[in-house]
């Protein structure tokens, strides 16, 4: 493929709608609110793609929560996501409608298909975008963070089209979902013959619980370090996560010690993960642990050291002995549920 | 001569070391010269992954990466840690590159060096992010692809890949050649070993390929070719968190916690 002769051919802004296990991702939803502020200035419509298996319903939901249009092509061979029939669909409809902008949620599935696809039909594609504007010229500004999120770059494609971006889940808010709202449904039909379907998901394990979850899934992490002494004491930290609902995660020495898994890492030789509380118990505050976690939006530190440089980055802190500290937010965080579970005209 | 056994071919970046990571005032780029740099770390993962396939399978394992010259220390550790010749893309041209251009160059090095039945990367890179290049040289070579994979089975004409997906785990199965893209601390990637280093001081394991040795058009490569360009860089100002911090008797300092948490929002009333 060559580079677009006419820019102005290429109109709308599509969001590839990922359907997971008969309902659509909330990153799906996330971005129809984002393409509807960006077809607003570019005075275009919103499509969604829609492929899959018996997704129809999820057709109207799309309208609803802003999409003008979805192209639906349902086709039992569409289930479950595989990589080549789903890049095969959107290169086939990305060539045939010409839309100016192709958003995409940052789930593996929608990186692995941009990923391909950008290649197949040679245009640009930023990932896990934290905001999209379109900047004077008319060109989609993608932002995304870079160098272990200290800075953010604003990539552009100026002259392919279209301009692809994959945006990180849950940055994005859910528009509001207006039942009633009117669209288009376009069904589409793309031949998937058997040499597409080269790769067979033959087998499925769900994660239960939040136990084995990616760290970086989690809201809410509670993170051990090596103050816990004891690989033992590490269920004092699964404890108090499952207090909060949330996960567990460690630094790279109670990793290093064997004491838990290596997907456990927060650091810079780890995971980045930036949930809504991370808790860290018994953690010094390397820097390249807090490099990991410094984007979180509210840290406890939990440590006996008051010198320890965890507590110059956390929002919370408590100086203390954790064996004594821990159990004791436990205990209390375990009363006020109990509290919470009467009535309040009974309390 | 062909080695009896699958052909792994695993692709690497050499990356500014972690805590290196320093962008230049002036140019907002990435400071890559004087930088330490090593072999970008989930690359780590996908070269071991395909040597215990060579353990289990036989065959052999060739590493590749594009960049300029000094990447050949990279490509020097690898072959320490067991590949069995390496492959440098360096050329002028492919300056700037971003994942397009380096899918293509990546694609045509591999189809170069041919017979393969598996092409591995690392998930993602430490440096850029992307995870683009891995799927994209499966688009470009049009073979099937394993994304986020952690454990692989290597069945003649085919693998099973275990795929980390966010509710769960997937087991792919795809006939070879198989693009694998391997998750970021998947396994222990085993140190270089000295028979390999000395293998390495022998010499003669690395070929060098401009891209004109390779057949690569100057016109899909390189900055100008890229379509995607970093406009600008904004710093990030951390937010500056105004510690809370108290002390004393265990029962007072934990309802202190929870008080000032509730006031602010972060646990619930």
């Amino acid at each position: 493929m060559t580079l677009p002769r006419d820019k102005s051919e290429y109109r709308g802004v599509w969001v590839f709608l990922e359907a997971r296990r008969g309902r659509m991702r909330d990153v799906s939803r996330q971005l129809l609110g984002v393409a509807r502020g960006l077809a607003a200035t570019r005075g275009s419509e919103v499509s969604g793609v829609l492929p899959g298996s018996n997704v129809d319903p999820m057709a109207h939901e799309a309208i609803e929560y802003g999409a003008d249009r979805v192209y639906l092509v349902e086709d039992p061979r569409l289930e479950p996501y595989t990589s080549r029939p789903f890049t095969k669909v959107m290169a086939t409809l990305i060539r045939k409608h010409k839309p100016e902008i192709v958003l995409f949620g940052a789930t593996k599935n929608g990186r692995d298909l941009g990923g391909r696809l950008h290649a197949v039909i040679e245009t640009g594609l930023a990932a896990d975008c934290v905001k999209l504007e379109i900047d004077e010229d008319g060109n989609l500004d993608m932002i995304r963070p870079s160098f272990g999120g200290k800075s953010l770059a604003h990539i552009l494609c100026k002259q392919h089209r279209p301009q692809m971006a994959s945006a990180r889940p849950n940055v994005f808010p859910i528009p509001p979902r207006r039942a009633g709202r009117t669209g288009e449904v376009v069904r589409e039909s793309v031949v998937i013959t058997d040499a597409d379907l080269d790769a067979k998901v033959v087998r499925f394990e769900e994660r239960r619980g939040h136990k084995g979850n990616p760290i970086e899934d989690a809201r809410i992490l509670v993170s051990g370090g090596f103050g816990l002494r004891e690989p033992k004491n590490f269920r004092l930290i699964e404890e108090l996560a499952k207090e909060l609902g949330g996960g567990v995660a460690a630094s790279r020495k109670a990793v290093d010690a064997g004491w838990v898994p290596k997907d456990y890492q927060v650091g810079q030789t780890g995971r980045t993960v930036r949930p809504d509380l991370y808790i860290a118990v018994g953690i010094s505050g390397a820097v390249q642990h807090l490099a990991g976690m410094q984007e979180s939006r509210k840290i406890v530190a939990i440590n006996q050291d008051p010198k320890a440089s965890i507590f110059e980055i956390c929002d919370y802190g408590v100086v203390g002995d954790l064996f004594q500290l821990v159990p004791e937010l436990i205990r209390q965080l375990r009363e006020r549920k109990a509290l919470r579970a009467v009535p309040v005209a009974a309390r | 001569m062909a080695a009896k056994g699958p052909r792994s071919i695993v692709c690497i970046k050499q990356v500014p070391k972690a805590q290196e990571l320093q962008v230049d005032p002036v140019t907002n780029t990435l400071k890559r010269v004087g930088v330490p740099s090593e072999i970008n770390p989930p690359d780590r993962n996908a070269l071991e992954m395909a040597l215990q396939v060579k353990d289990r399978a036989g065959g052999e394992v060739l590493v590749v990466t594009m960049g300029p010259p000094v990447f050949t220390s990279s490509l020097e550790e690898a072959l320490a840690m067991g590949c069995d010749r390496a492959f440098l893309l360096t050329d002028r041209i492919l300056g700037g590159s971003d994942t397009v251009p380096t899918a293509h160059a990546l694609s045509e090095t591999i189809h170069k060096i041919g017979g393969y039945d598996l092409i591995f990367c690392g998930e993602e890179t430490t440096d850029a992010s992307t995870g683009h290049v891995g799927p994209g040289i499966a688009g470009h070579i049009d073979c099937a692809q394993i994304t986020y994979c952690s454990e692989l089975e290597y069945l003649g004409d085919r693998v099973r890949g275990k795929r980390t997906v966010e509710d769960g785990y997937e087991w792919w199965e795809c006939p070879t050649p198989c693009v694998v893209t391997v998750n970021f601390l998947s396994n222990r990637p085993r140190p270089p070993s000295l028979t390999g280093k000395i293998r390495v001081k022998r010499g003669g394991l690395i070929t060098t390929w401009s891209c004109a040795d390779v057949g690569i058009d100057p016109g899909k490569v390189g900055i100008r070719n890229s379509p995607t360009i970093v406009a600008k860089v904004d710093t990030v100002q951390l937010p500056d968190r105004k510690a809370k911090v108290f002390r004393g008797e265990p029962r007072e300092a934990v309802a202190r916690l929870i008080e000032a948490m509730v006031a602010d929002g972060v646990l619930p009333g």
